[in-house]
């Protein structure tokens, strides 16, 4: 794909990504195949450190991974067992980096990865992942098989194996600044429609501010509702507060892809902006892969410990609620089941903070059986909505998701991430199902309590 | 010299260099990989215990994947659990390994022994048959999983041939078993065996990340 033929985006349909592609481009560029898979390896093991060899060393072909993955539940197909999923790139680590590597090439033990394999792979990578990690908490080695989905994209961008649609709004969010196509100017434009439309006071390019808040493209251009809401809280709590044109996009495309220097690209526009306007917090919108690509891995790109604290608006909404500093009715008043995103809770730690929210909300908090830690993922997250090819699987994986929900009988659905948001009103279409999943940003903020009132 | 000889004299050696070099070699090559500092801000600072937490914790079988994988893991544990009775209750063995290391310890009645032996090996064949029936474990399977398999079982059967008496004379027998657990020692530092060792470095790496994010274990 050339900047000429970049596919359109849909920004109509319940989940946004390019237009369904007519002809598919799941190879990038026009390397010959054995320097692709060379390509692929050597950047796959680039970044092999001591964490990364443990886990390739440590599979006991248990299998127990399988019954944790949503993909293999629904389907029964044993391809969808996680660890299979970086098989060739577990041979490449027996046969490149580790301990016998000398002996396993010398005697062909472990034979070279083909192109062929890798291209069969990129549907277990990507469109059967979300890198949920559910699995990482059934594997009785503890191995964390998500992380080493992530190593594996890294291997299978740089080799330009990444699909169509993942790679194009990939492409678009490092070259526009955001995946679909909200722009700087229609950021701004955007912002300023939302504090009309709510009569909220917005914050742009302030030289100075205590928080930067970021937002996510989804949010943007499909839940625009969410920038008036992070106004309304912040405004609330008499907090000094800005959007940034020049750091404002955080849902991250280029981890999500497996691009490594998107990825260091996108996370560096959001910490320069902290910087700029020497934030004291930067606080990352609802959505999960933000979370991981800023509060956990943006240090690491920047080289050294942040300047500034980085929060997600869960964690900031849990805290401030609990310590008084944002003050809201029990206005929910009904029973609410909340679906735990994976990157934010199971695999970032902000577990509680959305159920003091709740709580304080009033409502009547039905647990899904299995939630926090274990909750089962939307099936969208990875980048997999952006996958039209994946749509069946998809569906059938957000099957249990819906189960879960109707099981607690709960009135209302809510969650903390944009990305889940549209995996549900997505699934929620294509099933005729009667909830939605609504935010739990945007609950706070329509029972804030006013203080002339 | 006859086998008995070979194998208690220089086989036994031999096998016991290899596993102390390979183990090491496995071990370190792993160990020593660079580790890139971490700059976030963490949630926890308990990361030691937070590895020894998962070490501990993983063992105990999680309520949500329980109905799923209830035989895999009675199984598994009946095997293991078999394996160190016998390994470590059965008296000969705690006199061998008095003789190597000094440390020693009360063993248990031999018909307790022979009874666990027994299960071992029928929990072993039941992990063959399930490894070769299941088709997740048979499309993950690769020669180390059968061959691993073989040396693990291998001993426990020619140490209950030779208590029993059966097939050869006790020399032969005791010779045979000998020479088994010096297989499944020269191949533990190579395949999967390695896992007697990994399971604590990779829960214990788990558990120390994922407690320094607060994340779920």
């Amino acid at each position: 794909m050339s900047e000429a033929t970049l596919p359109p985006l849909d920004t109509e349909s319940p989940r946004l990504s390019v237009e369904k592609p007519g002809q598919r481009y799941d190879v990038q560029g026009d390397i010959p195949d054995p320097e692709r898979i060379d390509i692929a390896m050597r950047s796959f093991v680039r970044d092999f450190g001591a964490v990364a060899a443990t886990y390739m060393e440590s599979c006991i072909h248990c299998g127990m991974c399988a019954e944790a993955c949503h993909f293999y539940v629904q389907t029964g197909d044993p391809k969808y067992t996680p660890i299979w999923k970086i098989e060739p790139f577990k041979q490449a680590y027996k046969r490149e980096v580790g301990p016998f590597a000398p002996f396993m090439r010398a005697l062909n033990l472990k034979r070279k990865v083909t192109v062929e394999e890798l291209e069969e792979w990129q549907e277990l990578l990507y469109d059967s992942c979300t890198m949920c990690g559910r699995c990482t908490m059934i594997c009785p080695m503890g191995i964390d098989i998500a992380s080493l989905v992530g190593l594996a994209r890294h291997g299978m961008h740089k080799a330009g194996l990444v699909p169509h649609e993942l790679w194009a709004v990939a492409e678009r969010a490092e070259r526009e600044g955001s995946p679909l196509g909200a722009t700087a100017q229609v950021f701004e434009d955007r912002v300023e429609w939302m504090g009309d439309e709510h009569d909220v006071d917005m914050h742009m390019n302030l030289d100075e501010a205590e928080v930067l808040v970021t937002m996510s493209s989804i949010e943007i251009q499909k839940y625009p509702e969410s920038m008036a809401a992070v106004a309304k809280v912040l405004n609330h709590m008499g907090l000094s507060w800005t959007f940034r044109t020049d750091g404002y996009e955080a849902t991250n495309f280029g981890l999500l892809s497996g691009n490594a220097d998107w990825q260091k690209d996108m996370s560096m526009k959001l910490i320069e902006a902290a910087i700029a306007c020497k934030a004291k917090i930067l606080l990352l919108p609802e959505c999960g892969h933000a979370y991981s690509a800023m509060r956990w891995a943006g240090a690491n790109l920047y080289g050294k410990p942040l300047p500034f604290k980085v929060r997600h608006i869960s964690e900031f909404l849990g805290e401030h609620v609990a310590d008084g500093s944002i003050r809201v009715k029990k206005g929910l008043g009904t029973s609410v089941t909340f679906h735990d995103p994976c990157q934010i809770v199971r695999r970032g730690g902000a577990i509680e903070a959305p159920r003091i929210v709740l709580e304080a909300l009033g409502a009547e908090i039905h647990e899904m059986e299995e939630n926090r830690g274990m909750n089962w993922c939307c099936g969208g997250g990875g980048g997999v909505i952006t996958i039209h090819r994946a749509d069946a699987l998809r569906y059938k994986a957000f099957q249990i998701k819906m189960q879960q929900v109707e099981k607690t009988g709960a009135d209302m659905l809510v969650t903390s991430c944009s990305n889940c948001r549209q995996t549900f009103d997505d699934g929620q279409a294509h099933f005729h199902w009667d909830k939605t999943a609504h935010s739990l940003l945007e609950a706070v903020a329509d029972n804030l309590i006013d203080e002339e009132s | 010299m006859d086998l008995l000889t070979f194998a208690r004299g220089p086989a036994l050696q031999w096998s016991l260099i290899i596993f102390a070099v390979g183990m090491l070699w496995r071990l370190t090559g792993i160990l020593l990989l660079r580790r890139k500092p971490d700059h976030s801000e963490p949630r926890h600072t308990g990361t030691w215990r937070g590895a020894l937490k998962l070490i501990a914790t993983r063992s105990v079988p999680k309520r949500e994947f329980w109905a799923t994988t209830a035989f895999g893991q009675i199984i598994g544990y009946v095997f293991h659990i078999g394996l160190v009775i016998v390994i470590f209750g059965f008296v000969p063995h705690i006199l061998f390994i008095r003789s190597l290391t000094g440390l020693d310890w009360p063993g248990l009645p031999n018909s307790l022994i022979y009874l666990s032996g027994a299960i071992t090996v029928a929990a072993l064949i039941a992990v063959l048959i399930r490894r070769v029936s299941n088709p997740v474990l048979r499309m993950l399977s690769n020669f180390d999983d059968y061959f691993s398999w073989l040396v693990t079982t291998a001993p426990v059967v020619t140490g209950l041939l030779a208590v029993a008496h059966l097939g050869a004379r006790y020399e032969t027998l005791l010779a045979i078993h000998i020479l088994s657990i010096c297989l499944l020692l020269i191949w533990m530092p190579f395949g999967k065996l390695f896992h007697t060792v990994m399971i604590f470095v990779s829960r214990g790496t788990t558990g120390a990340l994922f407690a320094r994010k607060g994340a779920s274990t």
